[in-house]
């Protein structure tokens, strides 16, 4: 059976659950600019505080422990710690050179992890997402009002960047692509041909997750897009799941989820929102309970609509955990074979 | 496999083989438009955006962007230009086709869009290398491409070789590539006609031949063209252009043809063409006769009336003001338009006459033309903006009536209106939006495409007092019955107005009507709505109107739903008014007696046979897909679904027959018989001394008007105290060997977890296990009984049955009981060619089918219904059984 056999397979028997945020978790161990660096990027030439991607080398503990939480949470996939592992998003830290590195230590990390784990249950096994953030620059969007024809990245730029990343994940070990938080569905676009260069030749590459963000309430994300256009822009990748995730809180994406659900029969639906919307009062910028997401994300699966479920910006251990419970007995939405 | 070409921009087009034609600005080409392209060279993008925003406002679907020329870096305007759209929304809402016969100007285009794409164009040009590799890049890109009829060989002009071209590349593409079928759009060459060469003369007729061919031979396949090339030799008679334009596209357009690069401009109205221009055209694109040319060149000397400016045909002016207004609609003339509906204003007691009158009319005619595909998008985008004119001109009378009539002008209520998601005709609600303002109702209008939870949110805050959804296509009735259901599951209290063209009475009582539990009405056309609206929102007259709404719709769903129970006659009775079929007027009928009698075994019929004798109507019920074939083909809601299984279906077929997947085998028999009462006697041979079986029918005991029978089968068979020697024939026909639970094939399906080729393999056994029937009941009324020897029917009369005789089967309404298989099977030795009956007495294997063969010419289908006690006592005597065994044995009959 290949990979994506298997995960299909998984993915019919019942809803699987995805981990939950990073970067707010990271926040809460109150880490300065001299945990950042640690020994090995001690004389670095620009501040390090901040770029969580590199605490997989400098802190490899404080994310085992977060991956752990969430795996000791119920969370079948969890994601490496790469969101912003690519060349484009370093060079704002001077690192571009340790992308490699980075990425190949972060899928090892989530390695070990999802496999301690999955020795533990071996009925349940966990998988491990290697994480594709849409990084910091849009090929879509001119950042001149006056030069409409301007771009700050091009498409062969990002292909370059997504290769590099995918490669190392890969040789890390991962068991799932994702494309995840897109803005800009060129960006994606150039990830995904970045993925389907690298896995060309592989009988069994890992399947592809891909995920987008509707930024706001007008239904489309950033660069523009229905949630219908958006699919039919990456649909030709044919990926495993296709979804939504980060920027609105659960209530609000439903409608978005609706459409997903309904125009892509044969391929599995994943939801994973913040926990509510940002509340910058609050300690995490987020304020949405457990009990609140999990109600919410059971309505989506009491509706049959989704197959994958877990938490982004601002959900903890504690939300998966209720998540998890809240699924457990529904039935995952039914998908047509290809 | 899907059949559906999805594009996008900002928003998805989805275009099936069943969509409307879709149309593709022409003019950001540089190639095509001078004007563009001295903008391009000019470096003035920023008027050259222009053009584009104008393309997409009149309609254009698609816009092509073509920067193909010599004084130009084509690529970086490519890339400048698909750059600054990306960035004006309402331009980058529509898909763009990256024209160029530049392979790296493609590419950097396709590095440019975040939508899907369409290529124009790759072509087996440079070979099958260079073609498979350009071809396996757009597929990762995930653009669609347009293949240009074009080998190594040059550019394809006769139908054999842009078909020839075409196989070719589908082969390439769908078996190498991989590439998905729905994403390859065919170009077979428009070339100029009436160029005076006469090899150029069936150019024509090779382009729509060649659509025609694709779409009935290469699946999932879309087709293009560049129209303005066909009328090249009438440059400068841009009448002449239009009308040839036009009469081309409307051949195209029936063939097949999914979409083509246009100059909206440049299109008319097919029923709106001179007569004898058209026909003229007609010669030339149909090449139908061979001075068709010369006399095209003649006519067009004429019409072009000497000048270059084209004549304006100003006689409609002639016309009633009503007619002109009309005229004007239809013809997306606004020149006049003011000045009309001020006549009509002045000849009316109210304003708003004009628009309920000769303006809704002149709507009327447009939405009708555009229903029938004579009128194209472009074009009824021209008319609702004559429209839009003609309301804005009344408004404000509109506006001073209501000042000086209702000097209390409290709005009657508060109405949100929308045209529902994925949906953009507006004209309807526009109209209803005018007319309920005109009668003092406030109107909140979304507008066009409108998604489910801003209807809501709006509806909420604002305290609507009424909701209305509009939509002309048929996926909109779809989202209307969700809206309601999100209406319900949000609790909201006001009720639903629904309108639109497919939109009807019976789809919303059925459909959207149970969805919510407030009132849900069906307006069927703007006048109505008013009265609606008032009816719902007025305490006094609501109460009533809610409640003969909610019995009318229930009466239409219980209608729907095809429930009523008729009183019976007593089982004498209904033997009185027997069916009389050798008394009467048939008295004079004799039965005609068979050529060979006994029984006979038929094994491993050729299946080749029997394909001829397939009914695919009963194929898509499988499917869930009602209608009948081939017309299912076209229907508008399952016709793309019903392509695809039937193409499939026709592939496997296939297969089945050349490999030999199934065995067919059958026995008949034709034996002496005569009927008792209602049971018929069967005779093991002429001797007519020894009972082979006793087949116990069934007779009719549903009330019926004035003298129509009450039928049983044994009225079809000479009674025996006639002593007529009448036959009656028994058979029995499979081919579901090989097709049966554990077969190697079926198996291998299952085990893939294939479950689509696993009912489809069903399906298609149990098609032909019909046709078999089909096929040796022809037989047996042409040879082996041989009372129809002259008979010759095609298939189409035989599945409507036009022959004579009847053959019905155990378990079917005529004859219900299933029991009389048992005897039947008996009687055939059917074990012996493999077939069986289970406990239940299902026959096995599956795809099987057996029966009974009447002769009588007035032998007829009927349903036995339901029967008495005193039929189910009589039955019980006949059999010598209990009577409750006869209940169980007729479950819903007794």
């Amino acid at each position: 059976m290949t990979r994506r056999e298997r995960l299909s397979q998984r993915l019919r028997e019942r809803i699987l659950i995805l981990d939950g945020g990073m970067g707010t978790m990271v926040q809460r161990y109150k880490l300065g600019e001299a945990d950042y660096r640690g020994h090995l990027c001690r004389d670095h030439v620009c501040e390090l505080k901040g770029n969580n991607d590199l605490l997989v080398l400098t802190k490899p503990e404080v994310i085992r422990e977060i991956h752990d939480g969430y795996l000791a949470a119920g969370a079948d996939i969890i994601e490496t710690n790469t969101f912003n592992g690519t060349s484009i998003a370093m060079a704002d830290y001077r690192l571009e050179h340790m992308v490699r590195v980075m990425n190949r230590e972060a899928a090892r990390l989530a390695r070990a992890c999802c496999d301690a784990w999955t020795k533990k249950t071996p009925e349940k096994p966990r998988f491990v997402a290697g994480a594709l953030g849409p990084t910091n620059r849009t090929a879509s969007i001119s950042p001149d009002v006056n030069d409409p024809a301007k771009r700050n990245i091009t498409y062969d730029e990002l292909v370059v960047a997504y290769t590099e990343q995918i490669e190392a994940l890969a040789a890390g070990g991962i068991d799932l692509v994702l494309v995840e938080t897109i803005f800009d569905t060129l960006n994606a676009k150039a990830a995904l041909m970045a993925y389907q260069n690298v896995f060309e030749h592989d009988a069994d590459p890992p399947p592809l997750m891909i995920s987008g963000t509707i930024t706001d309430a007008s239904g489309r994300t950033l660069s523009g897009q229905t949630v219908e256009a958006f699919w039919v822009s990456v649909r030709h990748a044919r990926p495993l799941s296709i979804g939504i995730n980060c920027a609105l809180g659960a209530a609000a994406m439903r409608p978005h989820v609706e459409v997903l659900a309904k125009i892509a029969p044969d391929t599995f639906v994943s939801v994973y929102p913040n926990a509510g919307l940002p509340n910058p009062l609050s300690e995490t910028g987020y304020d949405e309970t457990p009990e609140v997401t999990a109600g919410l994300l059971r309505e989506f699966a009491e509706a049959g609509l989704v197959n994958i479920v877990g938490g982004c910006c601002g959900t903890t251990p504690a939300h998966i955990e209720a998540i998890a419970r809240a699924v457990a007995k529904l039935s995952p939405r039914p998908v047509l074979a290809r | 496999m899907e059949d559906t070409l999805y594009l996008s921009g900002l928003e998805p087009l989805a275009i099936g083989c069943d969509s409307l034609f879709v149309n593709i600005g022409e003019r950001t080409n540089v190639t095509g438009s001078r004007a563009f392209a001295k903008l391009i060279l000019n470096g003035d993008f920023a008027a050259a955006v222009e053009v584009a925003r104008q393309q997409v406002e009149n309609g254009a679907q698609i816009i092509d962007v073509n920067m193909d020329e010599a004084m130009l870096d084509s690529k970086a305007a490519m890339v400048r230009f698909l750059n600054i759209i990306a960035t004006e929304p309402d331009i980058a809402r529509v898909p763009v086709m990256i024209d160029s016969s530049k392979w790296e100007v493609i590419e950097a285009g396709l590095k440019c869009v975040q939508g899907k794409p369409v290529v124009n164009s790759i072509s087996l040009k440079e070979g099958e290398a260079e073609f498979l590799r350009q071809a396996r890049l757009i597929k990762k890109y995930g653009a669609a491409t347009v293949v240009m009829a074009f080998d190594e060989k040059g550019q394809a002009d006769t139908f054999a070789r842009k078909t020839e071209i075409c196989a070719r590349a589908y082969r390439l593409l769908t078996e190498q590539v991989g590439f998905p079928a729905s994403d390859i759009i065919f170009d077979p060459n428009v070339f100029a006609l009436a160029t005076g060469l006469e090899e150029h003369n069936n150019y024509g007729v090779d382009f729509i031949e060649a659509v025609r061919w694709i779409r009935a031979n290469l699946p999932g396949a879309k087709t293009s063209g560049g129209i303005s090339n066909l009328s090249f030799s009438f440059r400068g008679n841009e009448l002449v252009r239009e009308a040839m334009h036009t009469v081309f596209l409307y051949h195209a357009i029936r063939a097949g043809l999914t979409m083509g690069i246009v100059n909206a401009g440049q299109i008319g109205i097919y029923d709106e063409l001179d007569p004898e221009l058209r026909e003229h055209c007609e010669d030339v694109v149909l090449n139908r006769r061979p001075d068709a040319t010369e006399r095209m060149l003649a006519l067009a000397e004429r019409v072009k009336g000497g000048g270059k400016a084209r004549v304006e045909d100003l006689s409609w002016r002639e016309l009633p003001v009503e007619e002109r207004l009309k005229y004007a609609l239809v013809k997306g003339i606004s020149t006049f338009i003011v000045e009309d509906t001020e006549e009509a204003r002045r000849k009316v007691a109210r304003p708003l006459e004009v628009i309920e009158g000769p303006l809704m009319a002149g709507m009327n005619v447009v939405g009708d033309l555009f229903g029938e595909g004579k009128m194209f998008l472009p074009q009824v985008v021209k008319s609702a903006r004559v429209m839009k004119q003609a309301v804005a001109h009344l408004v404000p009378y509109i506006e001073e009536e209501k000042r000086v009539l209702g000097s209390e002008a409290k709005t009657k209520g508060r109405i949100v209106l929308a045209t529902v998601k994925g949906d953009v005709h507006d004209i309807g609600k526009n109209i209803v939006a005018v007319v309920l303002q005109c009668n003092n109702y406030e109107v909140i209008d979304l507008g066009v495409m409108v998604p489910c939870e801003k209807i809501l949110a709006a509806a909420r805050e604002s305290n609507a007092n009424l909701i209305g959804l509009s939509g002309l296509i048929t996926p909109s009735l779809e989202e209307m019955a969700h809206v309601a259901a999100e209406m319900e599951r949000t609790g909201l209290k006001v009720p639903l107005l629904i309108g639109g063209a497919t939109t009807s009475r019976t789809h919303t009582a059925v459909k959207i009507a149970p969805n919510y539990s407030e009132p849900v009405v069906h307006v069927v056309d703007a006048s109505r709505a008013v009265g609606v609206a008032t009816s719902l929102l007025s305490e006094e007259l609501r109460p009533a109107y809610v409640a003969e709404l909610r019995a009318d719709y229930a009466e239409i769903r219980e209608r729907h739903a095809g429930k009523k129970t008729a009183p019976l006659v007593e089982l004498e009775v209904a033997r009185a008014k027997r069916f009389q079929g050798f008394a009467g007027e048939w008295a004079d009928y004799r039965p005609p007696v068979p050529r060979q009698t006994g029984v006979v075994h038929l094994r491993d019929y050729p299946l080749a046979a029997l394909v001829p004798y397939i009914d695919w109507t009963p194929f898509f019920l499988v499917w869930d897909l009602a209608g009948n074939y081939p017309r299912i083909l076209d229907d508008e809601i399952v016709g793309e679904e019903a392509r695809r299984v039937f193409r499939d279906g026709q592939a496997m077929l296939r297969r089945i027959v050349s490999e030999k997947w199934l065995t067919a085998n059958a026995a008949y028999a034709l034996l002496p018989a005569s009927s008792e009462g209602e049971d018929i006697v069967l005779y093991t041979d002429e001797s007519r001394s020894r009972e082979a079986m006793r087949f116990h029918t069934l007779r009719q005991q549903v009330a019926k008007d004035g003298d129509r029978p009450h039928y049983a089968l044994a009225d079809f068979v000479a009674p025996k105290d006639l002593g007529w020697p009448d036959h009656l024939g028994l058979f029995a026909v499979t081919t579901g060997i090989g097709c049966e639970p554990g077969d190697a094939r079926l198996r291998a399906f299952e085990e893939a977890g294939d479950d689509y080729n696993a009912i489809l393999f069903k399906a298609l056994a149990d098609r032909l296990a019909e046709a078999f029937a089909e096929h040796l009941h022809e037989r047996v009324r042409r040879e082996f009984w041989g009372y129809s020897a002259e008979e010759r029917l095609d298939n189409e009369a035989l599945i409507r049955e036009q022959y004579r005789g009847i053959r019905p089967a155990p378990g079917y309404p005529a004859c219900p009981d299933h029991r009389e298989k048992a005897a039947m099977f008996g009687v055939l030795r059917a074990t012996e060619i493999g077939m069986g009956l289970t406990e239940s007495l299902a026959m096995t294997p599956a795809a099987s089918v057996s029966g009974f063969y009447f002769s009588h010419p007035a032998a007829r289908y009927f349903s036995v219904g339901r029967i008495g006690e005193d039929q189910l006592a009589d039955l019980a005597r006949r059999r010598g059984e209990e009577v409750e065994a006869q209940r169980r044995a007729l479950v819903g009959l007794g």
